[in-house]
């Protein structure tokens, strides 16, 4: 038996097939990953995202200390209620983990993976030495994803008025308190919604309430092919220990500035780039009818070969899109081996579907 | 609980089969088999004339989720493929007992007896 988020039983009356995820019970769908997925592109669903780490840092030195510790810099978050995201690096500029920071009153917030959560906390209690800074994990905590472009509207008229004025008034990417709720507006779907972590107790009693308003809930199976048309990476899968962001399409969350800020993974980064990045992640396009597969084989002619990341058939496109880590000098054309034959594809920029419109 | 139709035989593989009054043999999946892959998003059909042994592999479901081949439940040649299915490959989820894959010929109609009955299907999937 796995690990069950407060929502467990929830999941089961609605019907939920489960699945194990990182070492938890999560619902995979509630009837039709497909419509789940269409759902939220058109209205809003709610998701079940409990089993995601979260952990706050305080002390005197938090800041310093994620400067240190993370390829994007904190120093960006000018006021209270600003988000980034960042990875963490190892010493050879791979990816430890990935993370959604928000700045608090008094210290910080990070939302890692629930995968990597022993990982990332044994990595933090290593690099802690020498840092006046406090790691407190919010197990006691639940959260909900609710995405689409109505879900703002949606939440507004089911929370008290003060939740309701913060849930307006927050701008892409940023997160605020009320009461014992953390109300952010962010995602992992490619559509405008929020995340709010609550205390778990009071999370099924919400969740039902949603759902008795009409709001749908959405499995994982829909968060996958929501985060791959949105172009998302998934720890694990896309990004791991031995790539850097630099060969992950993700060099815009790292800070080379100020040159004086000494990040783990720095200097494994500028040689990275001094020596010219060898890979990049691109997006897929199959014309054909058939499905991307992750692991698949990619041929461009004449530059290499490379790796299917992330496969899947397109809810949005009705097509498969994949994400692909490929030679640097990659084409506007590839295949891709599907059960031994060659299939022909488009290589586009890694972003298909934003705010329910199509990229590609 | 799936649907199991009692006039079907099954195959362990998830493979239903009918025997018709004309002597051929209809194959789909069965409803626990839909069930667990999901939304199908494409069916890679085999080809009118191809010659299958019991068990050989003649064709892929593709659900969000996984591949998953589909296995000919006895032996013959195919006289019949749904083209429906390309069209509209979620016909497997919505009506997994009408919307069938192909149609066989089959080398030895007895074959139909070597599969599972209802009850023996029911029995192997823990329903």
């Amino acid at each position: 038996m796995g690990q069950r988020t407060p929502l467990y039983d929830l999941h089961l009356a609605l019907g939920a097939k489960m699945v194990d995820f990182g070492g938890w019970d999560m619902p995979l769908h509630y009837g039709s990953q497909v419509e789940e997925h269409h759902q939220v592109r058109r209205d809003c669903g709610v998701f079940d995202v409990s089993h995601m780490t979260v952990i706050d840092v305080s002390g005197a030195q938090a800041k310093a200390w994620l400067q240190h510790l993370l390829a994007n810099d904190v120093e960006r978050l000018h006021s209270s209620g600003r988000a980034l995201y960042s990875t963490m690096l190892n010493e050879h500029g791979g990816i430890v983990d990935d993370m959604i920071v928000y700045r608090l009153d008094d210290g910080y917030r990070l939302v890692v993976n629930a995968s990597t959560r022993d990982q990332d906390l044994a990595w933090m209690q290593a690099h802690l030495a020498g840092f006046d800074v406090q790691l407190n994990e919010r197990a006691e905590m639940a959260m909900l994803a609710i995405q689409g472009p109505h879900a703002r509207h949606k939440i507004s008229e089911l929370v008290t008025q003060s939740r309701g004025n913060l849930i307006q008034s927050l701008k892409p990417f940023e997160g605020q308190p009320d009461g014992d709720w953390f109300i952010a507006r962010t995602g992992y779907t490619g559509e405008d919604g929020l995340e709010i972590i609550l205390p778990a107790n009071q999370a099924p009693g919400f969740f039902n309430d949603l759902v008795g308003a009409g709001i749908s809930p959405i499995g994982l199976g829909a968060r996958d092919t929501l985060r791959v048309e949105a172009g998302m990476n998934l720890y694990g899968q896309d990004i791991h220990q031995d790539v850097s962001p630099l060969a992950s399409n993700m060099a815009w969350s790292i800070a080379w500035e100020p040159a004086s800020r000494q990040f783990i993974g720095r200097d494994a980064l500028e040689a990275e780039r001094a020596g010219g990045v060898k890979h990049k992640l691109v997006g897929l396009v199959l014309e054909e009818r058939g499905v991307l597969r992750a692991h698949q084989v990619v041929r461009i002619a004449n530059v290499g070969e490379g790796e299917i990341t992330s496969g899947s058939f397109s809810p949005t496109l009705s097509k498969s899109i994949a994400l692909a880590r490929v030679p640097m000098a990659t084409a506007d054309r590839a295949e891709v081996e599907i059960r031994g034959k060659w299939y022909p594809v488009r290589v586009v920029k890694p972003t298909f579907v934003r705010h329910g419109k199509t990229l590609i | 609980m799936s649907d199991i139709p009692a006039d079907l035989r099954f195959a362990e593989s998830h493979e239903w089969a009918r025997l018709e009054a004309d002597g051929t043999v209809t194959v789909g999946i069965s409803d626990h088999a839909q069930e667990a892959l999901g939304d199908v998003v494409f069916v890679e059909l085999t080809e009118v004339g191809t010659v299958f042994a019991a068990g050989g592999q003649s064709g892929v479901v593709e659900s969000v989720k996984a591949a998953s081949d589909i296995y000919s439940p006895v032996a013959g040649e195919v006289i019949a493929i749904n083209e429906e299915l390309s069209a509209n490959p979620e016909l497997l989820n919505s009506d997994p007992y009408g919307a069938w894959i192909f149609k066989l010929k089959p080398s030895n109609a007895g074959d139909l007896d070597k599969l599972l009955d209802a009850a023996g299907y029911k029995a192997a999937i823990g329903e």
